[in-house]
């Protein structure tokens, strides 16, 4: 898109396409999968005109592994699948986690489980983002709620992956995906980003995996004369494996402060009519869509209803919640499963505030009438 | 001898610790050293060389070598490569794994590159088992062989990695074992220096599992069973089929030209890139070039 601050009606598949090239993706390796190929099919066609390249992949465990390979060798890369070719990407996504290489991975969540519902909508990966791996690690996963956002999002993503040197995962919805709405994008020019951090030491000093004071390390790419290793073996700093308990303890310390540390810089959320609401609907993605049209309705009948709609959903923002409840007697969670985020929700606002759950699970949108009436029985 | 020592300490890690994870008359060690001469004699450099393996014994190559190194997750180090290699076409990169990892849980991943004829040289090492894990059989292990997975013997037909890698389209093949150090560390050099998708087959001796199982003896017996099995291809050529069996074919198997991946996608990033879009100056001669729509 080189004329790209025009008005363009985009379904949001294109625009998280747009979004990481604006953000400087110059790398894509992906694997045909409802609902996600439109994403492929963008960076297909247009990578070329950045320089930059598009590989379609033997199938969705290979797509992560060059993916992962591609950042390695310096560039900023991408994958978009759903919820099958999300369940293959795990391992190799789990070795992005050890070896903290930055990546971004889309997901289009779709039904499930299994082959699911190709077609329909669906928000039951949310909880498969967070422990989708093996072993403990702390994911950045972000979620869109209309076609812009699929563009703000995705670019949010690549500069937390780079700045944190992890994988960032971007969950869109069947729904989002496809729904095609009027939008301005920026120049690409103007959209901020983060590059890795460069080491600043000769190579004989560089080390891979630095524990810093705020422990994310300067990353060096293959071919640039620091000759580093990369395992998935437990490392030391160096990156080569270890069996020493105090370099494997400080190891995964590293992959959980560098995120836990940095929670609430993450924590992106929107608030509606929150200041003085008695009930707070809790929703995401395309739901919050939904939420923030019957919390209107639900206004004109003078009732004092909120939403806190969270953009980051994993490091979970729970010191934000936690405010934005204080004064709420309930809260409804809202989701398309049979309650995933609903548990966190419990968990940051304990006993003070009663917890409601809203779920839908037969492929289709929550509808604001829905919505509605929990909030009629909760006011 | 001083000669080989030097190219030692020029290209292994000093900070690794060794010994190394390998049993003492393990084949790897020999594939390892044939590689190494193989890339001193190219003077590739050690920043220019990325060299990747999956999980298992040969996969721990990378770690004692001092080139920019991805020991990755069971079975996909070629497809990690193809990324490696997308990014960074002037990077060589090379795959060195073993045959359960490339042509079990990575078979897919080896057809598909073979097809694609992407420029990466794979050096598969077979030692017909798993030996990591303790002697479980592989998709090369022969028929009616013991493995701890096949007590009763194996009933499977093995890949012939090398048929394999030709009929799914690389451009390069050759095999060779490592009583024939030699000959491996040249075949390896060839292979480095195609354009294309190369693949060199080293069979390597595993006497501490395999060779147990199947009483083959020690690691020197095992090595001198390959040199009475080995039979170069030109002689091979003039053999029927039946007097094949059991054999082990040496030599280049396949030699062929064929547009490979990175040049073909390069063509058509000059063809459509669109001067400007990565933030750059852009002069009127270039604003000047017409767009292909």
């Amino acid at each position: 898109m080189s004329e790209n601050n025009k008005r363009k009606l985009l379904q949001g598949n294109e625009a998280c396409a747009y979004g990481a090239l604006a953000a400087g993706c110059r790398f894509f390796a992906g694997y045909p999968i409802t609902p996600s190929t439109e994403i492929a099919e963008t960076m297909a066609l247009e990578l070329p005109k950045y320089g930059g390249r598009f590989i379609q992949m033997e199938d969705e465990i290979a797509s992560i592994s060059a993916v992962i390979g591609a950042s390695v060798a310096g560039a900023k890369s991408m994958t978009a699948t759903s919820g099958p070719g999300f369940s293959l990407m795990q391992e190799s996504l789990g070795y992005a986690y050890m070896t903290e290489v930055p990546c971004v991975v889309v997901d289009v969540m779709r039904g499930g489980p299994s082959t699911g519902l190709p077609t329909k909508v669906s928000q039951a990966d949310v909880m498969q983002a967070y422990w989708g791996t093996h072993g403990d690690y702390f994911p950045i996963v972000l979620c869109p709620s209309s076609v812009k956002d699929c563009f703000d999002v995705t670019v949010k993503a690549f500069n937390l992956a780079e700045k944190f040197r992890s994988p960032a995962i971007v969950l869109s919805d069947e729904v989002i995906g496809h729904m095609r709405e009027l939008v301005e994008l920026p120049d690409f020019s103007t959209v901020p980003k983060v590059e890795r951090v460069r080491p600043n030491v000769p190579p004989e000093w560089y080390r891979h995996f630095k524990i810093t004071p705020d422990f994310t390390s300067p990353m060096a790419n293959f071919g640039e004369g620091y000759r580093f290793h990369l395992t998935g073996l437990t490392h030391d700093e160096r990156g080569f494996p270890t069996a020493d308990n105090q370099a494997i303890a400080a190891k995964l310390d590293k992959l959980k402060l560098k995120i836990e540390r940095h929670a609430d810089e993450m924590a992106d959320f929107r608030t509606y009519q929150i200041e003085d609401a008695r009930v707070v609907v809790f929703a995401y993605g395309s739901v919050a869509r939904a939420a923030l049209q019957a919390i209107g309705t639900a206004r004109r009948k003078r009732w004092r209803v909120g939403l806190f709609q969270p953009v980051t959903i994993w490091p979970f923002p729970e010191n934000q919640l936690y405010e934005a409840t204080k004064n709420a007697k309930a809260v409804i969670v809202a989701e398309l499963n049979q309650g995933q985020l609903i548990g966190e929700v419990r968990r940051v606002v304990k006993d003070r505030v009663k917890v409601v759950g809203l779920f839908r699970y037969d492929g289709d949108l929550m509808t604001p009438d829905q919505i509605l009436n929990k909030i009629r029985e909760e006011h | 001898m001083a000669q080989r020592s030097d190219i030692a300490h020029k290209y292994l890690r000093r900070n690794m610790d060794f010994p190394n994870v390998w049993c003492p008359g393990c084949g790897i060690g020999i594939v390892l050293g044939a590689f190494i001469r193989a890339v001193d004699k190219l003077e590739i450099g050690k920043d220019n060389i990325a060299l990747v393996s999956g999980i298992g014994c040969t996969a721990r190559i990378p770690a004692y070598v001092d080139f920019n190194t991805l020991h990755t997750t069971h079975g996909r180090p070629i497809a990690f490569a193809t990324g490696v290699k997308l990014a960074n076409p002037k990077l060589k990169v090379v795959v060195i794994s073993g045959d359960g990892d490339i042509l079990a849980i990575g078979g897919n991943h080896f057809i598909h590159a073979c097809r694609r004829n992407i420029e990466m040289t794979v050096i598969v090492v077979n030692n017909y088992i798993y030996g990591m894990t303790g002697g479980q059989y592989s998709p090369t292990t022969p028929l009616n062989k013991k493995a701890s997975t096949a007590p009763y013997l194996t009933l499977e037909q093995p890949f012939d990695t090398c048929r394999l890698a030709i009929s799914s389209g690389a451009t390069f093949v050759a095999r060779s074992t490592v009583y024939h150090a030699t000959q491996l560390s040249s075949l390896i050099e060839k292979a480095l220096t195609k354009k294309g998708f190369s693949v060199v087959e080293a069979m390597a001796n595993c006497h501490t599992q395999y060779g147990r199982l199947n009483k083959e003896g020690t690691a020197v017996r095992m090595i001198q069973a390959q040199k009475d099995l080995a039979i170069p291809v030109s002689t091979a050529a003039k053999l029927p089929p039946e007097q094949l069996e059991g054999k082990i074919t040496i030599g280049v198997l396949h030699d062929a030209q064929r547009t490979e991946y990175t040049e073909a996608y390069q063509k058509v990033i000059d063809r459509v890139i669109v001067p400007g879009l990565n933030g750059e100056e852009v002069n009127d001669e270039a604003k000047a070039k017409p767009q292909e729509e």
